[in-house]
This record gives structure tokens, C-alpha cells and sequence, in this order.
């Protein structure tokens, strides 16, 4: 990895990222993850248990949005820390048999913090769906070279 | 409401163990839409340092969903898993998850509190990897709060 905490300095961006949601992705997610929970591939079943309908996974959400830190890092295991809060469900839409998405979800990252004697920078997301906030304090912390 | 209040402070030992595999990483990968090459490309992870694939960052979460299964399928613990909602996560590495290893987790249940009619339950699974002999060596601490909705929620 060639960052250098001299070159990085708070408030700066580190790219931004859109990620396509289909139905489809939640049963791969579900099936690669061992989470199965109804809310994320049933209709039915999410409206049943008073949902507006079929949400992804947060733990999609959130491990789809570090992939613009890791990226970023040029090492997946730079990443020490992850951290987020769930606030709004990400709801995706039966787009089934079209090319469409059924949900977009927004990544963009900026460095929040940097400390010099552990030689980490603190990766602030922004993560954001339909207008939506969808992960609250959403906070990568990066070892650097 | 329903939850077991005797929850807190409880703690399950590891029980099965956890075999990291590639194809689990890479399909793990593809899921989160992840496309470095350290989680699918054997010698790019080693170019980077590392003895096999480097899982993705929040790769824990299936053994710490693992762990937290022993909790939600409790008799004792009251839940319901489909009015579970996932509230907050966190994940500590104390080393990166690679192929080939061999993990465990214990699960710790930090906090129980009563929100409206349901309960905010914080885990703790405290994941190993198994060494030599019978060494265990600390790989990830996972956090995690859900929220269990009581009706009308």
C-alpha cells in the first residue's frame, strides 16, 4: 500500500461509488451470508410482518459500501475497524425479467480523521438510497503504510 | 414483550468450527459486489503480504450470525426472529480473516433493554482461529445490536 499519512489530510474525498440492488443480489447475498430471514426475498412474507416490502440486508448494504475503502486502501485487510448503524431499510423493487435496477444505494467517503501515532485514517461514508440516509456513522478505519 | 430479561451476561461457547474456504471468500466477494483482487486471486493476496485470499471486511458476519443463531433459537430467549431488526454492527480485526483458516466463536450478550413493546439485544462474538495444538489466536471481535419489534412496530 502506498498511502502516506503526509499526503492525506482531513475533509478530503476518496472517491464515490453507486451500487445497483436487484432482487437477485439478495438471494446471492442470502445464500453467501447463510441469512435467510423471509424480509429479504418474500413479498409477502416482509408486508406480513408490517415492512413496506422486500429490504435488503444491512449487512449487504454495509458490505457492499466498504468496497470503496478497500479499494481505496489497496488491501482488504487494511481495513481494522468497520462500524455502522442501520437507520432506514434500503426497500428493492421486483424489477424481475427487466434490466432494471430495483434499488440504487449512493457510497461516497471522505477522510475523518487521521492519527499520526497509530497511523490510521478514520474513512467517513456517506451511504444514502432513495434520498434516504440508509447507514448512520458509518466509519472505516484504515491502517496505513 | 416477550424477551428474557436473564438474557444479559449470558455467554454460549464455541461450538462447531468455522473452515474459511476460497470459494466461500470469492463467493462471499461477489455478493458484496467486490471486486479487489486479494479476494479472488491467490497470487495477487500473497504480492500483498498475505499466506492465501483475504476475506472481505465484514466476512465475520457468517460466523457471527452463526454464534448469534444459538442465542435467537434459544426456547429461553423469546425471539422472534422475523421481527428481528439488525440495528448497528461493528467489526475489530485484530488480524485479517485468510483461506485456510480455522475459526470459532464465542458469543457474549453485552445488553438487553426494553424499546416500546420489543427489546434491543446487543451480541458480542469473539472469533478465533485455531492453532497448533489447542492455541487459539484472537482474529475478529463482531458487535452487533438488533432490535426484536414488538406489534405495532
Amino acid at each position: 500500500m502506498s498511502l502516506s499519512i503526509h499526503e492525506l489530510s482531513p475533509g478530503q474525498e476518496i472517491g464515490s461509488r453507486t451500487i445497483e440492488v436487484t432482487r437477485t443480489d439478495l438471494v446471492k447475498y442470502a445464500g453467501a451470508s447463510g441469512d435467510f430471514n423471509p424480509i429479504h426475498w418474500n413479498e409477502a412474507f416482509a408486508t406480513s410482518v408490517e415492512l413496506p416490502g422486500v429490504i435488503a440486508h444491512g449487512m449487504f448494504t454495509m458490505g457492499s459500501a466498504v468496497q470503496l475503502v478497500t479499494d481505496w486502501a489497496g488491501d482488504p485487510a487494511a481495513v481494522v475497524d468497520f462500524q455502522t448503524r442501520f437507520t432506514k431499510p434500503v426497500l428493492v423493487a421486483d424489477t424481475t425479467g427487466t434490466d432494471q435496477p430495483g434499488a440504487s444505494i449512493e457510497v461516497s467517503g471522505i477522510i475523518g480523521k487521521l492519527d499520526a501515532e497509530a497511523n490510521t485514517a478514520r474513512i467517513d461514508l456517506t451511504v444514502v438510497s432513495a434520498g434516504q440516509k440508509v447507514l448512520m456513522k458509518a466509519q472505516a478505519l484504515v491502517k496505513l503504510s | 414483550m416477550t424477551i428474557n430479561p436473564d438474557l444479559q451476561g449470558r455467554s454460549y461457547p464455541a461450538a462447531e468450527v468455522y473452515d474459511v474456504g476460497r470459494e466461500k471468500i470469492r463467493e462471499f466477494a461477489r455478493a458484496v459486489k467486490a471486486t479487489h483482487p486479494a479476494h479472488f486471486d491467490v497470487e495477487a493476496a500473497k504480492a500483498l503480504g498475505h499466506d492465501d485470499l483475504v476475506a472481505p471486511p465484514t466476512f465475520a458476519i457468517i460466523i457471527a450470525q452463526r454464534a448469534d443463531a444459538q442465542l435467537i433459537q434459544d426456547p429461553e430467549a423469546g425471539i422472534d426472529f422475523s421481527r428481528v431488526v439488525h440495528a448497528d454492527q461493528r467489526f475489530t480485526h485484530h488480524r485479517p480473516i485468510i483461506a485456510g483458516d480455522r475459526l470459532v466463536a464465542e458469543l457474549h450478550v453485552d445488553g438487553v433493554r426494553a424499546m416500546g413493546g420489543g427489546a434491543m439485544i446487543t451480541t458480542r462474538s469473539e472469533i478465533f482461529a485455531l492453532g497448533a495444538g489447542d492455541s487459539r489466536v484472537p482474529v475478529t471481535t463482531t458487535t452487533s445490536s438488533i432490535l426484536v419489534r414488538g406489534e405495532g412496530q
